[in-house]
C-alpha cells in the first residue's frame, strides 16, 4: 500500500483544513505511516464479488409530507455565533482581500 | 439512614413510591457525593445542581398526585421517575454545556434537547450533570479529553477506559446509579469492563441520535450504563424507540420485556437453561490477559453448568474487523467533523480576514491530537486516487464481518458469549504514544459495530483486584435475550465473593490529598501529542 510523504501529509492537511505545526506534520508522518501498515491486511482479502455495506439495517427511503414546520428561534441559533448582527451570522470575506 | 447512594435504581424506585425517599433526597446525596469526590475522579464535565434539584421537586409533586391518584396512579410512572441520571457530554441539554471533550465546543449551548434527553424528561428522570469522554468519542481511555482524564474508582492511576470513561466511572464510584453513553467501536462496553459495571450498546438505529454529537454515523449507537441488567434495561427501555428526527432510527417497537426481567435469583437463573451460546474462538486474541481469559472461561462454565449450551464457533472475518473499522469510523468523522469551522458557534481562531486561514486556525487550534489523527486518515481514505482501495475496500469487508455473524443467527445461536477487552484496567500514559496499541483495546467489540449488533458487558469477576468484563452478543433487536442473559449471570453468581466487593479506590476519593487524575497523568510525564 501508499507511503505518504511529508509533502502528501501536509496536502491531506490542508484537504481536512487543519492549520498544523511543523511538529505535528512530522509526527503524525510517522503515526499515519504506521496506521496505514496496519491497513495492508485487507488487500489480502478477496473482495470482487462482495458487495459493500454501508448501513446494517433495512430501512431505506423514510418520507414525509414537504410541509413547514417551526424551526429553532432564530435568536436561539445566533447566540452560539462567534459574530453576528443580530439577524445574520457575519462570516469572513471568501471573495478578494481587504 | 440508609446510603441511598448504593442502591440500585429499582430499589430506588420503590423507596420513592413508599415514600421512604424523596427525589430530592436522592438528588442532594448523588450530587453531594459528586461535588465532594469529583476532584479526584474527574468523571464529570458539570454539575447542574439548580436544575436537577428543580426536576427532582418537579417529579416529587408528581409522585404525590400519583399517590393521590389511588392503585394505578403510582403504576403508571416509569421505574426511573425520580431517580438520576447522568449524561456523556456530547448528549444536547438545552441551555447546558455540550463540549464532546473538545475545545472546539467550548462556550456552545446547545439551543434544543436530544431526544434522548427529551425522553428522560418525560419519564421524569432528573438529570445531574454531564460526564467526561475521549474528545468526540474518539479513544479507549478518555484521556483523549480536552479537560483532563478520567480515572478508574477501582485504581486511581488507571484509566476507566473510553471513550465514555466518566459515565461509566460516575456509575461505578455511585456518584449517579445510570448513564447514558454512546458506542461507536465499544465506548460503553470497554470503560463498563474496566469499570465492573453494566453497559449494553443496542441494535444500530435502536435509539435516535437526535441531538447527539456525531463522531461516524453508520457506526454510533446511544445506550445505558448502569449496575445490574435490571436498571440497565429499564433506562434502555426509556430512551429507545423512532424519532422521525434521525431517519436512522428503527420502527421496530420497544419491548415491555425490558421492563420485566425476573427479580427473584432462582426464576433468573432458570431462563438460562436451554438458551444456546456460541464462543467464538478468535476473540481469545493474542494479547489477551490470562487473567481475563480464566475469568471469561470461568464465566463460560458457570453458564454451561445453568443449563446454557455452549458451542465452539468461528467469526472467520474478526482479524480484518481492526484494520475495516479504522478506516470507516475516520472517513465518516473526518466528514461529521467538518463542520466545525468556527463560523456558526464554538470559539473562532484566526484574523477574520481570510476565510481559509480562519479555518486552519479553527480547526488546527480546536482539536486534540487523536481527532487530528482521525480526520487526516479519514481524509485520506476518501481522497481521490485512496477511496477504493480504502474506503470501498473496508464497506466490502465489512460485509464480510457482518456475514460471519448473519450465518451465526441462521443456525439459530440465541447468542454468543466472549470477552468485553482483552485487558484490564491499564495505567495512565500506557497506551498514549502508540495510537495502534490503543486501537487494540477495542479489537472484542468493534466487530459488533460494524455489523450493526447489539452486545452488552456486564462485571464477571476480577483479574488482580481489577475487573473483568463478559460481553454477549446478538442478533439485531435482541436486547431482551441480552439482558435476559446478563440477569441469568448475576443470579448464578449473586454469591460470589468478587460481588460484595465495592471500587478498592473509594475511600481515597474523600481524601483531600489524592491528586487530580490530571496530576497523575502530569507526573508520569505522559505527553499526548
Amino acid at each position: 500500500m501508499a507511503t505518504l510523504s511529508r509533502a502528501d501529509v501536509e496536502h491531506v492537511a490542508y484537504l481536512a483544513r487543519l492549520g498544523l505545526t511543523d511538529e505535528e506534520l512530522e509526527r503524525l508522518e510517522g503515526q499515519l505511516n504506521h496506521i496505514l501498515d496496519q491497513y495492508a491486511i485487507l488487500a489480502t482479502v478477496p473482495t470482487d464479488h462482495i458487495a459493500p455495506t454501508a448501513q446494517t439495517i433495512e430501512l431505506e427511503n423514510i418520507l414525509r409530507d414537504d410541509v413547514t414546520r417551526p424551526s429553532l428561534p432564530v435568536g436561539a441559533v445566533l447566540a452560539n455565533a462567534p459574530e453576528h448582527d443580530g439577524a445574520s451570522i457575519i462570516v469572513p470575506a471568501i471573495l478578494g482581500g481587504d | 439512614m440508609i446510603d441511598v447512594t448504593r442502591l440500585t435504581a429499582h430499589e430506588m424506585a420503590a423507596r420513592l413510591r413508599s415514600g421512604e425517599v424523596s427525589s430530592r433526597d436522592l438528588a442532594v446525596a448523588h450530587l453531594d457525593l459528586a461535588e465532594r469526590q469529583d476532584r479526584g475522579l474527574h468523571a464529570w464535565l458539570s454539575i447542574d445542581r439548580d436544575r436537577a434539584l428543580a426536576h427532582a421537586d418537579a417529579a416529587d409533586r408528581r409522585l404525590a398526585e400519583a399517590r393521590g391518584e389511588g392503585t394505578g396512579g403510582l403504576g403508571a410512572l416509569h421505574p426511573l421517575h425520580g431517580i438520576p441520571v447522568a449524561l456523556k457530554d456530547l448528549v444536547s441539554v438545552e441551555g447546558g454545556q455540550c463540549t464532546a471533550g473538545s475545545r472546539i465546543l467550548e462556550g456552545y449551548r446547545p439551543p434544543y434537547d436530544a431526544h434522548v434527553t427529551e425522553r428522560l424528561r418525560d419519564v421524569g428522570a432528573v438529570i445531574l450533570g454531564k460526564t467526561n469522554m475521549d474528545e468526540f468519542a474518539m479513544g479507549s481511555s478518555t484521556e483523549h479529553s480536552a479537560f483532563g482524564p478520567t480515572a478508574n474508582p477501582w485504581a486511581l492511576d488507571r484509566v476507566p477506559g473510553g471513550s465514555s470513561g466518566g459515565s461509566a466511572s460516575a456509575v461505578a464510584a455511585y456518584h449517579a446509579p445510570l448513564s447514558i453513553g454512546t458506542d461507536t467501536g465499544g465506548s460503553i462496553r470497554q470503560p463498563a469492563a474496566l469499570t465492573g459495571v453494566v453497559g449494553l450498546k443496542p441494535t444500530y438505529g435502536r435509539v435516535s441520535r437526535y441531538g447527539i454529537v456525531a463522531f461516524a454515523s453508520s457506526l454510533d449507537q446511544i445506550g445505558p450504563f448502569a449496575r445490574d441488567a435490571r436498571d440497565a434495561a429499564a433506562l434502555l427501555h426509556a430512551v429507545a424507540g423512532r424519532d422521525e428526527r434521525d431517519s436512522t432510527s428503527s420502527p421496530e417497537p420497544v419491548p415491555d420485556a425490558l421492563l420485566d426481567l425476573p427479580v427473584e435469583d432462582d426464576a433468573a437463573a432458570a431462563t438460562l437453561r436451554g438458551k444456546r451460546l456460541g464462543l467464538p474462538r478468535e476473540y481469545f486474541v493474542a494479547g489477551m490477559e490470562p487473567g481475563v481469559e480464566a475469568r471469561v472461561r470461568e464465566a463460560v462454565a458457570a453458564l454451561q453448568a445453568a443449563g446454557a449450551i455452549i458451542e465452539d464457533v468461528s467469526l472467520p472475518h474478526t482479524e480484518y474487523g481492526l484494520a475495516t473499522y479504522y478506516i470507516v469510523a475516520p472517513a465518516e468523522a473526518s466528514a461529521n467533523l467538518a463542520r466545525y469551522d468556527g463560523i456558526r458557534y464554538g470559539p473562532r481562531r484566526g484574523e477574520g480576514r481570510d476565510v481559509l486561514a480562519d479555518y486552519l486556525a479553527t480547526r488546527g487550534g480546536g482539536f486534540g491530537p487523536e481527532v487530528k489523527r482521525r480526520i487526516m486518515l479519514g481524509t485520506y481514505a476518501l481522497s481521490a486516487g485512496y477511496y477504493d482501495a480504502y474506503y470501498l475496500k473496508a464497506q466490502k469487508v465489512r460485509t464480510l464481518i457482518k456475514g460471519d455473524f448473519d450465518a451465526l443467527w441462521a443456525q439459530g445461536f440465541d447468542a454468543l458469549v466472549a470477552p468485553t477487552s482483552p485487558t484490564v484496567a491499564f495505567r495512565f500514559g500506557a497506551r498514549l504514544e502508540d495510537p495502534v496499541a490503543m486501537y487494540l483495546s477495542d479489537a472484542c467489540t468493534l466487530p459488533v459495530n460494524m455489523a450493526g449488533l447489539p452486545g452488552i458487558s456486564i462485571p464477571a469477576g476480577l483479574s488482580d483486584g481489577l475487573p473483568v468484563g463478559l460481553q454477549f452478543i446478538g442478533a439485531p433487536w435482541s436486547e431482551p435475550v441480552l439482558f435476559e442473559l446478563a440477569r441469568g449471570y448475576e443470579a448464578i453468581t449473586a454469591d460470589a465473593e468478587w460481588r460484595s466487593l465495592e471500587p478498592a479506590d473509594l475511600a481515597a476519593l474523600d481524601d483531600p490529598a489524592t491528586p487530580s487524575p490530571a496530576e497523575r497523568m502530569a507526573a508520569m510525564a505522559v505527553v499526548d501529542r
